[in-house]
């Protein structure tokens, strides 16, 4: 979906912020459904959630980057995490992440520039008798071997 | 209002109700360090410079927000608290680049009044050399954030004083940094009300009137300070 | 009758437990045995590293392993067992093509004393009857009924029960504080942002037995005097976010939460909040302004929340497992309780344990339970081939165990005076194979980015210890550095604003204090 740049295109999220009765108390729950509706947080979205909920831009925008999970810029089409939790660690996080970075050709934590794909990554999915685990897409490998791993990365779709 | 009597450096001190240790010790002619503190602001106590030993506690209390209450022995200028501000002043300039020799502040400088006061004449951490931006979009002011040691005196200041909330701090963690607006460039900010209330609290030259050179900033936050002081007690008089 | 109970929770899901419920389910209707044969997706079965998981009643056995496969043959052999007459166990005659039947006299399950988790694995999260069936709410019926506010928080004091997210503060002694505080509306928080890495019994209690958790913030709002409360969940648990919006949605349409409760003038509404990646959220004053809509950054206590909480009302905040403790207790009562465990830490404690271990997954086990019968008897001790160094209990607040130590019981006092903590539960088992000080420089890796910036120690000082670390890693240390690092180690734990800095240096002292010769072996030669 395009995103809206003008607050008038921000009409789904009307029912978001009336649930909320426009309270900054919901500001947090309120970008995680403008995220969820819109893909990302951008500017003029920011924008219009500051102006809904009579809140200062600095205020939104300062409390939306204090957080992880937002997302400032479209997500890529396929988005890689690696699991870097205590257990996942001890049991070879770190080959996994040499694994995505050499096949992707990317840094944890970068994008590539065409969108393509992201590498990230997660403190603990909390399943950790599966450990090492990565997240392609959603989709969870676990007890993760690099050469699996890298061959799982070639099948991705271009 | 009712007067809590007390020992600061072994000085008797009387205090009423609701003072803070700070206030008290200044009263006696004790001088704690502070950097995060201005009087008038809502207090952070994020610096940990003032922070001082209470007998009875092994926990170090920031002065700047810890009440007075009967019979307390403050000690403020224990080695141990020496030692550590000496590290909260080092582990600030070793997190930002602070070079006074060509800081319109320099000289005007409350970091670099409190290195003076720790007696910190080098650094034994290393430096980070962090890649930060300056932003002179502003008309009269500007913001460089080799400097800002994110006391956040200037989003209290904009928020709570001139109620315009332009500034606030974003992101997180070693990634902490002033922001006006959507984090765009200052000047583009319309909520900005060119009152400067930010540039006068700032304690280094982070943020500064645009005309001054090298040492020319002559920002003297105490002045806004006793403006802000006597603005909180008209608001708490009955 | 005959019932299959496959594990629904996160980890099994992730083991194909989803495929192996649905072909259940076709195999069942198939053969036309809807009606005899109940198959239920519960919570968590116990040994996750085995899963899927699959327990058969009335038989009581457990199968691990077994895929979707299998699921004709089973069905096949209970519908023969069916036929020859009785739902009375004889015992089943089938073997899985694939996967196996544990020996449930292993000590993985005869060491286990299940309280929190009784009804975990048994329920359908999803069917508030079946939860009803078993007891839930039950307790807040009848203290609603005819308990004032002050016996409940007597009964709990005497309980002698503990925080288990992480501080051990005495429960009943907080709820008592904020019962005092003034104020017509407080709020009651549960905490279940479960941020240590590592870490997932919360997780585990949500997904499988929601409604005790409810059930607790219900009795616990009714004992302090709160109307209204919040669950704060951490964005990461997508199943056990979905189960508790369902379990509340149920509670409120059974009026088991909401006005007039039983019939009676107490009401109590939950709310539930998502975190959205923040570590420090899980300290009880960032959670606070989380809530609030805010930047989650700490403030300094006091005011405790107790005084000045969620929009400055007087709150409650207790962890999720303490919570799930409060209907046992009230249950079974408080000398019950206090006769579980040690002197200094009553009742039970669920620890996940992970890492180098032959058998991982959630265990329950009394307090004062030894390491080494957790790790070596519970878990079967380090893979073959290897051995235990050492196990990291609390996490990123918490420290090392050397395989010396294994005889440490498991309670508070006991790993404090080993220069760790009890924690919320998370248990890694590190085999000879881990590199100690890269451990220590992981720990701080994690908490200097965990930091929330607001204070100068933790927000320079983890920065500038993990580069330390970094440095004695590459082998380019000198003793100063080292004598530097413990240095700036005690500065940071003893200046910074809340627990995150306060605790950072904790990892990686510790295991300077048991393993210094791995660092030493690193240092240049001077
Ligand atoms: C950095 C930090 C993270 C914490 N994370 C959690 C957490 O994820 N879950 C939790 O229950 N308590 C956590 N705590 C402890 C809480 O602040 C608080 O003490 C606890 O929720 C109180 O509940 P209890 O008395 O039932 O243990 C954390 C504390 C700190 C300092
Ligand atoms: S710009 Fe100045 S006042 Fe603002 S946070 Fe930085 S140092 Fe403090
Ligand atoms: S100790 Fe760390 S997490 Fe806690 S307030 Fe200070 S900077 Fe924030
Ligand atoms: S450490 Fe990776 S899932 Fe917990
Ligand atoms: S002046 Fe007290 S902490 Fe900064």
């Amino acid at each position: 979906m395009p995103v809206p740049t003008k607050p008038e295109s921000f009409m789904a999220l009307e029912a978001v912020l009336l649930r909320h009765h426009r309270s900054p108390d919901s500001l947090i729950e309120i970008l995680h459904q403008s995220q969820n509706l819109y893909s990302y947080l951008s500017d003029p979205l920011l924008r219009h959630v500051a102006t809904r909920l009579k809140l200062p831009l600095s205020r939104v925008k300062g409390t939306a980057s204090f957080y992880h999970l937002f997302r400032f810029q479209p997500p890529a089409r396929h988005r890689c995490v690696v699991c870097t939790g205590t257990a996942c660690q001890i049991q070879g996080a770190s080959a996994l992440i040499e694994a995505m970075e050499e096949s992707l050709g990317l840094q944890m934590g970068d994008r590539r520039g065409d969108g393509w794909v992201s590498l990230s990554e997660v403190r603990c999915l909390g399943t950790c008798s599966d450990a090492p685990l990565v997240l392609i897409d959603g989709t969870v490998g676990r007890q993760q071997s690099s050469d699996g791993l890298r061959r799982w990365l070639q099948e991705l779709e271009p | 209002m009712s007067v809590r009597t007390l020992r600061i450096d072994g000085r008797d001190v009387a205090s009423g109700e609701g003072t803070t240790v700070l206030e008290a010790a200044r009263d006696a002619g004790v001088a704690i360090p502070t950097l995060c503190h201005l009087e008038g602001l809502s207090p952070v106590a994020a610096c940990r410079l003032c922070l001082v030993e209470i007998e009875g506690s092994n926990k170090l209390q920031p002065a700047c927000i810890t009440p007075v209450s009967e019979g307390m022995v403050v000690h403020t200028a224990t080695p141990r608290l020496r030692e550590i501000r000496r590290t909260v002043i080092e582990l600030l300039f070793t997190e930002g680049n602070h070079v006074c020799a060509v800081c319109v502040a320099n000289g005007h400088c409350e970091l670099q009044d409190r290195a003076v006061d720790v007696g910190m004449d080098h650094a034994r951490l290393p430096y980070r050399f962090p890649d930060r931006p300056v932003d002179l979009s502003h008309q009269r002011f500007g913001l460089d954030h080799n400097r800002c040691i994110l006391c956040s005196r200037c989003v209290r200041v904009c928020d709570e004083v001139e109620g315009a909330h332009v500034w606030d701090m974003a992101w997180r963690g070693e990634h902490c940094r002033i922001i006006a607006g959507l984090d765009q460039p200052w000047g583009a900010v319309d909520a900005c009300t060119d009152c400067g209330k930010c540039v006068m609290v700032c304690p280094t030259g982070a943020l500064f009137h645009k005309g001054d050179s090298v040492a020319e900033k002559h920002e003297d936050p105490s002045r806004l300070a006793a403006l802000l002081q006597a603005r909180r007690a008209r608001q708490e008089a009955p | 009758m005959n019932g299959l109970r496959c594990c629904a929770s996160a980890g099994c899901l992730a083991r194909g437990s989803g495929a192996l419920i649905g072909a259940l389910e076709t195999a069942i209707s198939r053969a036309e045995l809807g009606d005899r044969i109940q198959l239920r997706p519960v919570g968590c079965l116990g040994p996750c590293s085995q899963g899927p998981l699959l327990a058969l009643d009335p038989d009581g056995d457990l199968y691990a392993g077994v895929g979707p496969q299998d699921a004709e043959t089973l069905v096949a052999a209970l519908a023969r067992r069916l036929h020859q007459g009785s739902d009375q166990a004889t015992p089943l005659e089938w073997a899985p093509a694939r996967g196996e039947r544990l020996d449930l006299r292993a000590p993985f399950f005869q060491r286990q004393r299940r309280i929190v988790l009784e009804h975990c694995g048994l329920i359908d999260p999803t069917d508030l009857e079946q939860a009803i069936a078993v007891g839930a709410y039950g307790q807040l019926e009848r203290v609603l009924q005819g308990w004032s506010p002050e016996r409940v928080l007597t009964e709990l004091q005497r309980s002698g029960l503990r925080g288990r997210g992480g501080a051990g503060y005495p429960t009943g002694l907080k709820w008592a504080t904020v019962a005092r505080m003034p104020g017509a509306r407080k709020v009651v928080v549960c905490n279940a942002d479960e941020g240590d890495p590592g870490a997932f019994m919360d997780r585990a209690v949500l997904e499988g037995d929601p409604h005790r958790v409810l059930e607790g913030m219900a009795i616990a709002a009714y004992a302090v005097g709160a109307d209204h409360g919040f669950i704060y969940i951490r964005a990461e648990y997508a199943l056990a976010i979905e189960r508790l919006r369902l379990a509340i949605d149920q509670a409120v349409r059974r009026g088991r939460l909401g006005p007039a409760l039983f019939g009676t003038g107490f009401g109590f509404s939950v709310e539930l909040r998502v975190g959205a990646g923040a570590y420090v959220c899980g300290e009880e004053t960032a959670l606070i302004a989380s809530i609030e809509g805010k930047r989650g950054t700490p403030r300094p206590r006091p005011p405790y929340p107790a005084e000045r909480g969620v929009g400055g009302k007087p709150t409650l905040i207790n962890n999720v497992e303490t919570l799930a403790n409060v209907a046992p207790i009230l249950r079974e009562g408080a000398d019950w309780f206090a006769a579980i465990g040690t002197a200094g830490s009553a009742g039970t404690k669920v620890f996940s344990l992970t890492g180098h271990v032959r058998r991982g997954g959630l265990v329950e086990v009394p307090m004062g339970t030894s390491l080494t019968t957790v790790v070596l008897e519970m878990g079967e001790g380090a893979p073959e081939g290897s051995a235990v160094k050492a196990v990291q209990t609390g996490g990123p607040s918490g420290g090392c165990v050397p395989a010396d130590r294994l005889d440490t019981p498991l309670d508070y006092e006991s790993l404090q005076a080993l220069g760790t903590i009890m924690g919320s539960g998370g248990m890694v088992v590190l085999d000879q194979s881990t590199d100690m000080v890269a451990l220590a420089a992981y720990f701080m890796a994690f908490c200097r980015e965990e930091s929330c910036g607001k204070c100068v120690p933790c927000r320079a000082g983890t920065v500038q210890l993990h580069g330390l670390l970094e440095r004695i890693l590459a082998g380019s240390a000198s003793r100063a550095d080292l004598d530097q690092l413990e240095t700036l180690g005690a500065m940071v734990m003893d200046t910074s604003l809340c627990g995150l800095g306060q605790s950072a240096p904790k990892p990686m002292l510790s295991t300077l204090r048991y393993f210094r010769g791995d660092y030493l072996a690193r240092l240049e030669a001077p």
